[in-house]
């Protein structure tokens, strides 16, 4: 029986060998791919035995760690949680992070290289490691404005300081409560987690930045900007109106909102035709201007398609591919393929009025160590000059007719000139409303776009009152 | 008592006597206890700061109950393999202190828990080394075993079925009807009836051999044996999914099945009824694969983890990650997450192993266990009689395959079973069981390794005693 006996001594020693080849395999070559799986929360657990640093506005933290009794030492709260959720993301055990907690996550986790030096003095003196702060652009009462605007319904709110592209208030509804996602109570969290996808319009997505939509006719600014740049058109240069525009090449006629009659004598001044929004006048403006030129006027004010970190990641906005006049004429009515986010919408406006020049947007204002001193702190970038001062003039004057005497008049704010576009974009639901628009129009202290996703009003009766809250809010705060 | 002959009468001539090796063994079992308390005082630090304040009494209590059973073996297996007790040791130290740290981790999460897995799992211990002791008095030569083969068979089948029988109030237990559950108390009588199968498995082969060795005729090289001959593969076969279907417990049908094929082929030297076992059980796995739904989400859970793993494939991920974290050196005892995969105590352990030792102390382990192996197979290839040998090949073979089927479970290699890890996983049953196991081994190992007595005249060998020469 020897013979048989040595086999299985063999056998038994190939076996085993197999086990051994396995678990270098899982330990040493998948060992990467594990640890850094979403779904192991060890090294997340790790992470929640260090104070993460706080998310700060205006001095007040709106997300941070609080020590706890249970086992993850740190427990991550959000006291105004679904106010500042489109912004702050959550912290979950589960579900990874989200927004600034996953844009910042090593700041405030105290990995990031600019807090090496602390985490070695930590080591040797023993002093329990923690992460930095990130203290916000954000102004609460833009913030809170916003959301109280967007009340009851889906929409995004972004208001930006155009001389700086600091965001001042992002806003996104629905919202949620982060800090039911950052529990340490995993089934609670789940639990949680589906009843947000059980939602028909995802709370989690922050539709300011993650997500774009049909600008309608606040895009005629930028075709506006386009004609008047070209040195051929000024306010006053009159242009064709007519009731209706039969779309080169094909049979199709365009016609102005609610079929309504732009001009009776089917042509106007520019500035007319942007004050009542007149669509037959636009979609032959772009035509007569080109493609080119409103493709490279879209892309001077950042409709380029590429991605933006502000930190939070923001997706790209485009016109798109116009393939012939017909859809050029659509395309400058903002309809078409033509896809923005609000984030866009608001450096549109924010860009006319600060003269033309485009800042880059930036949520996070300074960089803090945990003894508060400032690690890093965003300086204002300039990305670019759409127009000139000159056009960016009359642009204002241009936009301050539409919230004075047009489809903006919503937006009025006693004392105040306002200046502002609307937009009611057609898709396959009922129309997205959009305002966008910047306050006071001669000193300019704060851009905002609002957009409502099928609000089925106008732009100008759903978003221009919520602009106005907002811009309101903010210019209270200005004079106390 | 119960005694056999004192003498071997087929004992080789006499010469110089090999060496005992008390020695090494008493050196061995003396770096076990080390590895015991350091890996007990690491966990402590690690996790609460402090020892505990048992701790004196746990260290007592460790090298009492080895120092028992080295002298015993001393005592009544003098020429026993000397590496065979240490590695039980070894193996019983560790799981004793990864099972403590597990309950310092779920009194760290509930902190007004207190968990006492560690010391039940020592108590079990003590009485796996109380086993060990009366077989080693009682039992003074394996051979005598072979007498009480079919009312072993009879005990094992009993043992096996009961938790079958048993309502499943009384017998279940995560969906496994494997257990006898009475006043507080779970057995898991299958750990038993295993050894009781094997030793019956030994008897019955030694005398059936050479009727199943005769082959009919040859196909493709290999030598078939008579479809007559059929009858005890199909029955260990049909014992086996009986033992699947009854008691829904894939571990213990695929470990008894591959021992008594395995046991089958040392016997009869035909590598035929590894073919046939095989078939055999490619055929059952694929059927029960067909219509079993638990057989079913195992295999689809083993092929792909991730897709499931917020569902079945959870403890398998949550496995993964921990080996993974791991990595080469682990995160240190007491410094990893490993109550993050469920049930880690028991089925679970390696990858609370891996976790916190990393690669090299589980592949440490395994070499712990290769060593286990290879000596009782060692000892199977040395000892004289052919129902020494088959019972050796047999418990050793049960150990490794056993090792395979769960570690191979937890780290993916293989569909997981719900086998525990020999010695160091928590759970009584398994423990004392296995504790038997390593007693005969022991035992069978002494008489390999004793010297033959000085030349008298041979006693009559006993009926069941073999009386050809050996094969080699």
């Amino acid at each position: 029986m020897n013979a048989p006996l040595r086999r299985v001594a063999i056998s038994v020693l190939v076996l085993f060998t197999l086990l051994i080849i396995n678990v270098n395999y899982i330990q040493v070559v998948r060992s990467e791919e594990l640890r850094d799986d979403a779904g192991n929360t060890r090294v997340l657990a790790e992470e929640y035995d260090r104070e993460r640093g706080s998310i700060v506005v205006a001095g007040t933290e709106v997300a941070l760690s609080v020590p706890t009794e249970d086992r993850l030492t740190y427990l991550r709260q959000y006291p105004q949680g679904p106010t500042y959720a489109p912004v702050t993301g959550y912290y979950s055990l589960v579900y990874d992070n989200a927004m600034i907690e996953r844009a910042s996550n090593e700041i405030l986790a105290g990995t990031d290289p600019r807090l090496f030096a602390r985490r070695l003095a930590d080591l040797f003196t023993g002093r329990d490691p923690s992460g930095g702060d990130v203290v916000l652009t954000l102004d609460p009462a833009v913030q809170e404005a916003a959301m109280a605007g967007l009340e009851g319904v889906t929409g995004a709110v972004v208001a930006l300081e155009p001389s700086t592209g600091a965001v001042l208030g992002m806003a996104s509804t629905p919202t949620y409560d982060p800090g039911l996602l950052s529990s340490h109570d995993p089934a609670a969290i789940r639990a949680y987690w589906e009843e947000l996808n059980a939602a028909e319009r995802d709370p989690r997505l922050n539709r300011a930045v993650s997500d774009r939509f049909s600008p309608g006719s606040i895009f005629k600014v930028i075709v506006s900007a386009a004609a008047l740049s070209t040195g051929e058109y000024t306010p006053d240069t009159v242009v064709p109106a007519p009731d209706t525009l039969t779309l080169p090449g094909t049979t199709t006629e365009l016609e102005n909102f609610g079929g309504s009659s732009c001009s009776s004598s089917g042509e106007q001044s520019l500035i007319d035709a942007l004050t009542v929004s007149c669509n037959t006048a636009f979609a032959q403006l772009g035509i007569d201007l080109g493609e080119d030129r409103v493709r490279e006027m879209a892309e001077a004010f950042g409709m380029d398609g590429e991605e933006r970190e502000i930190p939070l990641t923001v997706v790209g906005s485009s016109i798109g591919d116009p393939e012939n006049d017909a859809e050029l004429g659509v395309s400058s009515i903002g309809q078409q393929d033509v896809q923005m986010t609000p984030l866009q919408a608001a450096m549109i406006a924010a860009a006319v009025g600060n003269d033309g020049t485009l800042m880059a947007p930036y949520l996070v204002d300074q960089l803090r160590a945990p003894d508060l001193s400032v690690l890093d702190e965003t300086d204002a970038e300039v990305l670019g000059e759409p127009v000139s001062a000159e056009v960016a003039d009359q642009l204002t004057e241009m936009m301050e007719s539409v919230v004075a005497e047009g489809s903006g008049r919503a937006a009025r704010i006693p004392g105040v000139t306002v200046a502002g576009k609307t937009g009611t974009a057609e898709n396959a639901g009922p129309d997205h409303n959009w305002f966008i628009g910047f306050a006071p129009a001669d000193d300019p202290q704060i851009a905002v776009a609002v957009f409502v996703a099928n609000g089925g009003g106008t732009g100008g009766d759903v978003s221009a009152p919520i602009a106005r809250e907002v811009m309101q809010a903010f210019l209270d705060g200005q004079g106390e | 008592m119960i005694t056999g002959p004192s003498t071997d009468p087929r004992a080789a001539q006499p010469g110089a006597a090999p060496p005992k090796r008390r020695g090494t063994e008493l050196a061995l079992l003396g770096f076990a206890v080390l590895v015991t308390l350091v890996a007990q005082a690491i966990v402590d630090l690690t996790i609460t700061g402090s020892l505990r304040p048992d701790m004196a009494l746990f260290g007592g209590w460790i090298t009492g109950l080895w120092a028992v059973a080295h002298l015993v073996v001393r005592k009544w297996a003098p020429y026993a393999d000397p590496l065979l007790l240490p590695s039980v040791a070894l193996l019983v130290g560790l799981g004793l202190a990864v099972i403590h740290r597990l309950d310092l981790a779920a009194e760290q999460v509930d902190a007004t828990a207190t968990r006492q897995d560690a010391p039940v799992q020592l108590v079990w211990a003590t009485l796996g080394v109380a086993l060990f002791v009366v077989v080693l008095v009682v039992l003074r030569d394996h051979r005598v075993l072979s007498r009480f083969a079919y009312t072993l068979a009879l005990v094992g089948l009993v043992l096996l079925a009961i938790p079958a029988v048993l309502p499943a109030s009384l017998s279940e237990v995560n969906g496994a009807k494997i257990w006898i559950r009475l006043a507080g108390f779970s057995i898991q009588p299958g750990e038993f009836a295993k050894i009781c199968l094997i030793v019956f498995f030994a008897a019955y082969l030694v005398d059936k051999r050479d009727v199943l060795a005769l082959a009919s005729r040859r196909v493709a090289g290999l030598e078939l044996p008579r479809a007559r001959d059929l009858g005890p593969v199909l029955v260990a076969w049909a014992l086996s999914i009986l033992v699947l279907v009854f008691e829904r417990d894939l571990g213990s049908s695929l470990l008894l099945f591959g021992i008594f094929v395995v046991m089958l082929y040392v016997a009869t030297e035909r590598a035929s009824w590894l073919v046939i076992g095989l078939g055999l059980f490619a055929g059952a796995a694929l059927i029960a694969y067909q219509v079993f739904g638990h057989v079913q989400a195992r295999v689809d859970v083993w092929l792909s983890p991730f897709e499931y793993r917020d569902a079945a494939g959870y403890q398998l991920v949550q496995s993964l990650f921990g080996l993974g974290t791991g990595g080469l050196f682990g995160a240190g005892l007491g410094g990893g997450r490993p109550d993050q995969v469920p049930v880690a105590k028991s089925d679970f352990i390696a990858a609370a192993i891996g976790e916190e030792l990393g690669l090299f102390g589980l592949v440490a382990v395994i070499i712990v266990y290769l060593i286990l192996v290879e000596r009782g197979l060692r000892t199977s290839l040395i000892v004289r009689d052919a129902f020494g040998k088959l019972l050796a090949a047999g418990l050793a073979f049960a150990i490794a395959w056993q090792v395979f089927v769960v570690l191979g479970g937890v780290t993916g290699l293989l569909p997981l079973t719900g086998l525990t890890t020999p010695f160091l996983a928590y759970g009584g049953s398994s423990l004392v069981a296995n504790f038997v196991l390593v007693a005969v081994l022991v035992r069978i190992s002494d008489a390999a390794r004793r010297p033959a007595v000085p030349a008298g005249p041979p006693r009559p060998a006993l009926g069941d005693a073999p009386t050809e020469v050996v094969k080699q």
